[in-house]
């Protein structure tokens, strides 16, 4: 579906739209005012650029250093080159270990992959720990509609139902939060207590000392990194930071960019194995799925540099308008719509690098400064020459356009058919435009008739 | 000062008031003004919409137009920005209209009277790509008689974009609904921006709806004297 299509359909659910609307907001809020205390924020953004850029720059060196690292303290490292080898190799260990049961923090790259689903076709239920997760996990219906809060499409009342009829069925929770919580407390503490496998993202790998980092606000993922026998973290290979001392730079960057906080609630960091504390196995899987062709496009790399803060989205008005859903990828809002297209193939997401008015309030808020209006034109240029054809209405309307406009001469002609509603000048946006909005009246003489009439000809 | 017009092909064929608008208001600054009749388009639309190999010909051309100017001159915020960034030679010397009247010549009060309840819309590539911050508003603080109301959500994109409110037309018009509504609630008779491509977008909604308003460039309210 494109970008357009999909969007016309949830731009018609007006509760979906108020529950985006408002959480977008306030946390646009909050962000301005938890960024605004640190007076060097924008060197911190350079800093994180930089060392992104540095990462990305030396990626095969730093993933071996990563590797080497994590087998020394007694890991398992695996490389899958796409989602099927990623998924199979999860499938294996969990074979392996004897469970039918895995418990999940929430991973945006097994999301990318479909680990569930592909678990699930050989009998394996992943179990998602992260409340949000958990919401859109318990509806069969539903998507993930934002990269931190997966259900912020949803509000209370909505959620609270959704629980009455599932994990929390013939209770009635009430409309306090805490209610909606305990009852996925109790659901899930059972889980974290007798699943004997994990599998989690991972916010960082460290190459130099082999240490993994997740982020997370609930809790839930630190009992699924320490409880269970069996921990297996995915993980995108763009993830690789240098250095341990490059992590000072981004705690201080992704909680205020994401939840407007100063610290976010829990950082776990581990190293391998450790005797008689923590998972006895450590299961490492570095995942390309598609990310090495990223890197060969030198102005859409950039987009590997994100840390999934998802301060773009609350920011997008064109994502506050139509929700995730409509990207119709688990990468939404400006990051998927350069994100998505260059790790899928530009043909199976032509669509969304269009779908943003190149407003450049992404720009302004992501914390490692990513470019995105200018990628998003960068690849609606690679679209037009490489995908298609180049005989579309549009190219030739341009061809025509630009024709128009390379001589004096022929540019006035052109103005002076437009007048008459004819020409390529009049031809360019009229249509889906009059259908909603006014045009205004055609002026009687254009500026530089006018200039000539009083000026002459200079 | 000598300075040269760069109007736009979007002001030049559908908003010429604007363009004469900068002209009286220049003069009146003691500007001598000259407007390069050779010059078209500079090439953005074509960029923004991935086609900016059939617009590498009209960056050259700009410069050749332009190249003999020290101080070019637009009431187009998002065709300076894109000329600033892609026209290297020089993109330097050309300037948003209130760039140019705070920076280069030094005035906030331009002499203007316009006794009207005004609302601005800052656009976002005036904030964003050019940074003009509140220059548009010091000035219009200054202009007789005019009663300035801040506009809700005015950072917030009006949901044009060039062809997104073509392509994208169900999106945009839900951005634009609510610009509109912001516009409307703060009961002024004209909604002012320095760029008439938004306002386009933005007058259109307010005249399909018949509500009254007016949309005018912010250079024919610093060349009123009503
Ligand atoms: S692109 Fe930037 S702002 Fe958006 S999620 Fe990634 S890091 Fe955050």
């Amino acid at each position: 579906m494109s970008f357009k299509t999909a969007a016309r359909e949830t731009l018609q659910d007006a509760q979906l739209r108020r529950n985006i609307g408002k959480a977008t907001t306030l946390i646009r809020e909050k962000r301005l005012r938890a960024v605004a205390e640190l007076p060097d924020w924008e060197r911190l953004r350079d800093a994180g650029e930089a060392i992104k850029a540095s990462a990305m720059a030396t990626l095969p060196e730093q993933l071996e250093r990563l590797e080497a690292a994590v087998t020394a303290a007694g890991g398992t490292v695996h490389w899958a080159r796409d989602g099927a080898e990623a998924n199979a190799i999860v499938a294996s260990i969990a074979k392996r270990v004897g469970t039918d049961e895995v418990i999940k923090v929430k991973s945006l790259a097994t999301d990318e992959i479909e680990l569930n689903e592909a678990l699930e076709a050989e009998g394996i239920h992943a179990l998602e720990t992260d409340l949000a997760e958990l919401i859109v996990q318990l509806n069969p219906d539903d998507k993930q509609s934002h990269i931190l809060v997966p259900a912020i499409h949803r509000n209370r009342a909505e959620i609270r139902a959704l629980f009455e009829q599932t994990i929390a069925r013939g209770q009635s929770l009430g409309n306090e939060a805490s209610a909606i919580a305990e009852a996925a407390r109790l659901h899930l503490r059972n889980k974290f207590l007798t699943v004997p496998m994990a599998v989690s993202g991972a916010n960082f790998g460290i190459a130099e000392t082999g240490t993994i980092g997740v982020v997370e606000s609930e809790g839930n993922g630190r009992m699924c990194l320490t409880l269970p026998r069996v921990l297996v973290t995915l993980m995108g290979i763009e993830k690789v930071l240098p250095s341990w001392q490059d992590l000072e730079v981004f705690l201080q960057l992704l909680p205020r960019s994401s939840t407007a906080e100063r610290m976010n609630p829990y950082t776990s960091l581990w190293t391998g194995v450790t005797p008689d504390d923590g998972p006895r196995e450590f299961h490492l899987i570095l995942l390309d799925g598609g990310r090495t062709q990223v890197l060969e496009d030198e102005v859409g790399r950039a987009a590997l540099h994100c840390i999934r803060c998802s301060a773009c989205l609350n920011v997008c008005p064109v994502y506050e308008r139509v929700g995730g859903q409509a990207y119709e990828s688990v990468y939404p809002g400006p990051i998927g719509a350069i994100l998505t297209p260059q790790l899928r193939g530009l043909d199976a997401a032509p669509s969304l690098p269009w779908a943003s008015t190149l407003c450049g309030a992404c720009y302004e808020v992501c914390p490692v400064k990513i470019d995105i209006p200018s990628i998003l034109i960068h690849l609606r240029g690679r679209v037009v020459r490489e995908e298609q054809s180049k005989l579309t209405p549009e190219a030739l309307a341009m061809k025509g356009m630009a024709a128009a406009f390379a001589t004096r001469r022929r540019y006035e002609a052109a103005q002076r058919l437009a007048r008459l509603g004819r020409g390529p000048l009049a031809k360019a946006a009229i249509p889906g435009w009059t259908a909603m909005r006014d045009l205004p009246e055609p002026p009687k003489e254009t500026f530089r008739d006018w200039w000539k009439r009083e000026r002459g000809e200079g | 000062m000598r300075v040269a017009l760069f109007i736009t092909c979007f002001n030049d064929t559908l908003f010429p008031g604007a363009g004469k608008a900068v002209v009286t208001l220049l003069e009146r600054l003691g500007c001598e003004v000259d407007f390069p009749l050779e010059q078209t388009c500079c090439g953005q639309m074509h960029v923004n919409s991935g086609y900016g190999h059939e617009a590498e010909g009209l960056h050259e051309r700009f410069a050749r137009v332009f190249g003999g100017y020290d101080a070019i001159v637009s009431p187009s915020a998002s065709c300076t920005a894109h000329v600033r960034e892609r026209v290297e030679s020089i993109g330097g010397k050309v300037f948003e209209l209130t760039e140019f009247l705070v920076d280069r010549l030094g005035v906030t009060d331009v002499g203007a009277s316009f006794p009207h309840r005004v609302t601005f819309h800052p656009t976002c590539h005036s904030l964003r790509l050019l940074d003009v911050g509140d220059r548009p508003l010091r000035l219009l603080r200054e202009v007789r008689g005019i009663d300035l109301v801040e506009l809700e959500g005015a950072r917030e994109c009006c949901g044009f974009g060039g062809t997104f409110a073509v392509k994208n037309a169900d999106t945009s018009m839900a951005m634009l609904s609510d610009k509109v509504r912001h516009v409307l609630d703060t009961r002024a008779e004209v909604c002012a921006s320095a760029d008439t491509s938004c306002l386009m977008h933005i007058g259109g909604a307010l005249s399909r709806g018949r509500t009254g308003v007016r949309t005018m460039h912010i250079a024919e309210i610093l060349a009123a004297q009503e």
